[in-house]
């Protein structure tokens, strides 16, 4: 019976089957949310409302030519894309969202999952930065660099703002971050702070507007996917939806207060907590200009670490107050 | 990253039409800028010579998509004056008319797609969609929303009745009540503001220096308008209206000139539908066209556009020259480039609205060893049989 729960998690929920379903569903919230923001229908033919829209693009993009420049470094251009989606599917094993017990610790949940899965969702950017390198392309090399530099500028930000949850709850498990919020669901109002860093954090992370200058079209054309065609393009699309749900997921597990009530209750707050998030990133996205590279380091380097350090410093005299 | 070229066209995403920069730079820092035209070039001036004056009226007017009707405008005017003949006030005031919903489509144009060069498409949709608005006024009014077809030699071609006149005020009402949205968004939006602040600065006197026309200038500080320094049309002593000028000179001005300028052309357009001259809408003209040379002009919405048209007493014209607008921003737009960052460079470019189709007309090449000749269709034919042969193909 373990087995199979097993393969369950791997493979159904939260595994690769609901990832890619319930990432193709977010990304169609997603467009749907900015196109009303902007006045517009969004997607509305395929499936009702358009919901099969982002899976017809798959499959469409998946039956494409995939061409590889003369130039490129092959074997690297190749192994790019299947390495970091490997990377965001692994990540998305760690979330919280069906742990068989607090007390049980398993492969997908154990002390310290928190620092793993911020870790895998960090890979997918020096794969990016591996894509622009080797398409041996010069507006794949100028994105792969972008792509770095954005990565120094949100990264210490973004683990500063998931240590706040974990140290109020003393945890480095997420699952038992979420329990502590579970049982003292005031204390959430604590890292509010933190939960804004982390927001603006994962929308940079995605590299959605106003972040979106690794491949900002009307700059460097498609940044680091510039050479990238057919099933490769299609598996960095997918890829971005689904670091989209687990960098949802982890925010929503770390500072919404996770997916309590086991498999059916826990499923709907994931998936309402989940949309919250992309809620936020939809409308940031749809409210602002994109910023120049420069702008966005000096704006994570004055705003969001200072701010993500002064909420470990609140959280830190907090719980010895509270104690 | 040392030094290097980066390449934006022929074919590139922040252009919509084909032209080709090259650019030198230096990590995200452009060192230096050079352009290449004639990507674009269709012969249209050619063309001209071989057509009567009243085709060459439909040729032109399709020279740009945005600004059809400006140079309609301004070859009916060079060629009214060959002919001596004067349009009646009712045919005036409608020309002007046509000029003035054409520059507020182009404006709101222009601030979409600013909106979208600096990744703001929310304001590219919002703009787009009050567009449709004045797109809808000149579709009643001419049957067509881009090529209009409104002028002739003469004066216009269709009349505006009461009921046109009411809708066409009311679609006005509803885009003034817009604008100042706009304008808010353009001059206060904190990213927005970010970007276009402070970038591809213009100074005053170097915008005198490289000629630069229309907002451009305008944004510079350079008070200069067609409608006012040289009116035609209804513009001499009719219709009231004041120059929009900044002298900030970046691209934030640019913005802030086009919104103020839409403001103006909202109350011009009332104006012309309130007080509509009544009388005839034109008058007859003849067919050839007496020997002379003329040059007309009227204000864009992207600058001075200039026809020079020589006739030989014939029906046709002996040599048309056309000079856009755009073509008199480009020296300002490599020297607003220099120096900038590589992101800045698609919206300092699109802050001149530049259109190419307009511009390119070239037919000198430079050699690498720096003769310049002129190339004849003959060599030119030859050429492109060769280039073609050499790579294996057959033709």
């Amino acid at each position: 019976m373990d087995i199979l729960k097993i393969f369950l998690y791997l493979l159904v929920y939260p595994g690769l089957l609901f990832l890619f379903v319930y990432s193709t569903f977010v990304e169609w919230i997603d467009r749907k949310l900015y196109a009303k923001f902007q006045n517009r229908m969004g997607p509305m033919y395929t499936g009702s409302h358009g919901i099969l829209q982002p899976i017809a693009d798959f499959v469409k993009l998946m039956a494409k030519e995939d061409i590889v420049p003369d130039k490129a470094d092959k074997k690297l251009f190749n192994a790019v894309p299947i390495l970091a989606l490997t990377s965001v599917l692994t990540a998305g094993l760690l979330l919280p969202v069906w742990h068989f017990s607090d007390a049980f610790q398993s492969a997908t949940s154990f002390q310290g999952d928190l620092i793993v899965i911020a870790y895998l969702l960090a890979l997918p950017s020096f794969a990016y930065f591996l894509a622009g390198w080797a398409s041996a392309s010069m507006y794949s090399a100028i994105g792969g660099v972008r792509v770095l530099t954005l990565l120094f500028a949100y990264e210490v930000p973004m683990f500063l703002a998931i240590l706040s949850p974990a140290v109020m709850a003393g945890s480095w498990r997420m699952a038992e971050i979420a329990a502590y919020y579970q049982a003292n669901p005031w204390y959430l109002l604590i890292n509010v702070f933190a939960f804004a860093v982390a927001v603006v954090a994962l929308q940079a992370k995605l590299e959605r507007v106003p972040f979106d200058i690794p491949h900002a079209e009307t700059e460097v054309v498609g940044g680091a996917f510039t050479e990238y065609s057919g099933r490769k393009l299609a598996m960095f699309r997918l890829l971005a939806d689904i670091q989209m749900v687990v960098g949802a997921g982890m925010i929503a597990a770390l500072f919404l207060g996770g997916f309590p009530g086991g498999l059916i209750p826990g499923f709907i707050w994931f998936v309402v907590k989940t949309l919250i998030v992309v809620f936020i990133l939809a409308a940031m996205r749809s409210v602002t200009a994109r910023l120049r590279i420069d702008q966005m380091v000096s704006f994570s380097w004055k705003w969001l670490a200072p701010l993500a350090l002064l909420q470990l410093v609140i959280v830190i005299f907090l719980k010895g107050y509270l104690q | 990253m040392s030094t290097f070229i980066l390449p934006v066209g022929p074919q590139h995403p922040a252009l919509k039409e084909p032209t080709s920069f090259r650019f030198m730079v230096d990590g995200e820092t452009v060192v230096d800028a050079d352009l290449r035209l004639g990507y674009n070039h269709r012969g249209i001036e050619k063309g001209c010579e071989e057509r009567t004056y009243i085709q060459d009226l439909y040729l032109l007017e399709r020279v740009c998509g945005i600004c059809s009707n400006v140079h309609m405008t301004v070859f009916a005017q060079g060629v009214e004056k060959l002919m001596g003949i004067e349009p009646p006030k009712r045919g005036l005031f409608i020309r002007c008319l046509m000029g003035e919903l054409e520059r507020v489509h182009s404006h709101l144009l222009w601030l979409g797609v600013a909106g979208h060069e600096v990744g703001f498409d929310t304001f590219f949709m919002y703009t787009w969609r009050d567009r449709e608005i004045v797109e809808d006024i000149l579709e009643m009014i001419s049957g067509n929303r881009v090529n209009y077809g409104m002028q002739t030699f003469g004066g216009v071609r269709r009349d505006l009745d009461e009921m046109q006149i009411k809708k066409a005020l009311d679609g006005i009402a509803a885009l003034k009540a817009r604008t100042p949205y706009y304008l808010n968004i353009g001059a206060s939006e904190p990213t927005l503001v970010a970007r276009i602040a402070g970038v591809g600065v213009l100074p005053k006197a170097k915008a005198l220096e490289l000629n630069a026309a229309g907002p451009t200038t305008r944004a510079s500080g350079v008070d200069f308008d067609v409608r006012k320094d040289d009116p035609y049309a209804g513009f001499g002593e009719h219709i009231p209206f004041n120059i929009v000028t900044d002298e900030g000179g970046d691209v934030l001005a640019r913005v802030v000139v086009r919104a103020k300028e839409l403001m103006e052309s909202y109350n011009i357009c009332e104006y012309i539908l309130k007080n509509l001259p009544a009388g005839d809408i034109r008058v007859k003209a003849p067919r050839k066209v007496p020997e002379g040379e003329v040059v007309s002009r009227a204000e864009a919405q992207r600058g001075e556009c200039i026809h020079y048209i020589r006739s030989n007493g014939t029906d046709k014209p002996d040599r048309v020259k056309v000079r856009a607008p755009t073509l008199a921003n480009w020296p300002a737009t490599l020297y607003m480039l220099r120096g900038g960052y590589v992101a800045d460079i698609p919206i300092v470019m699109a802050a001149i609205d530049p259109c190419l189709s307009c511009t390119d007309r070239m037919a000198i090449i430079t050699d690498p060893k720096g003769n310049e000749k002129v190339w004849n269709w003959e060599t030119l034919r030859q050429y492109g049989i060769d280039f073609y042969r050499k790579r294996g193909i057959k033709l």
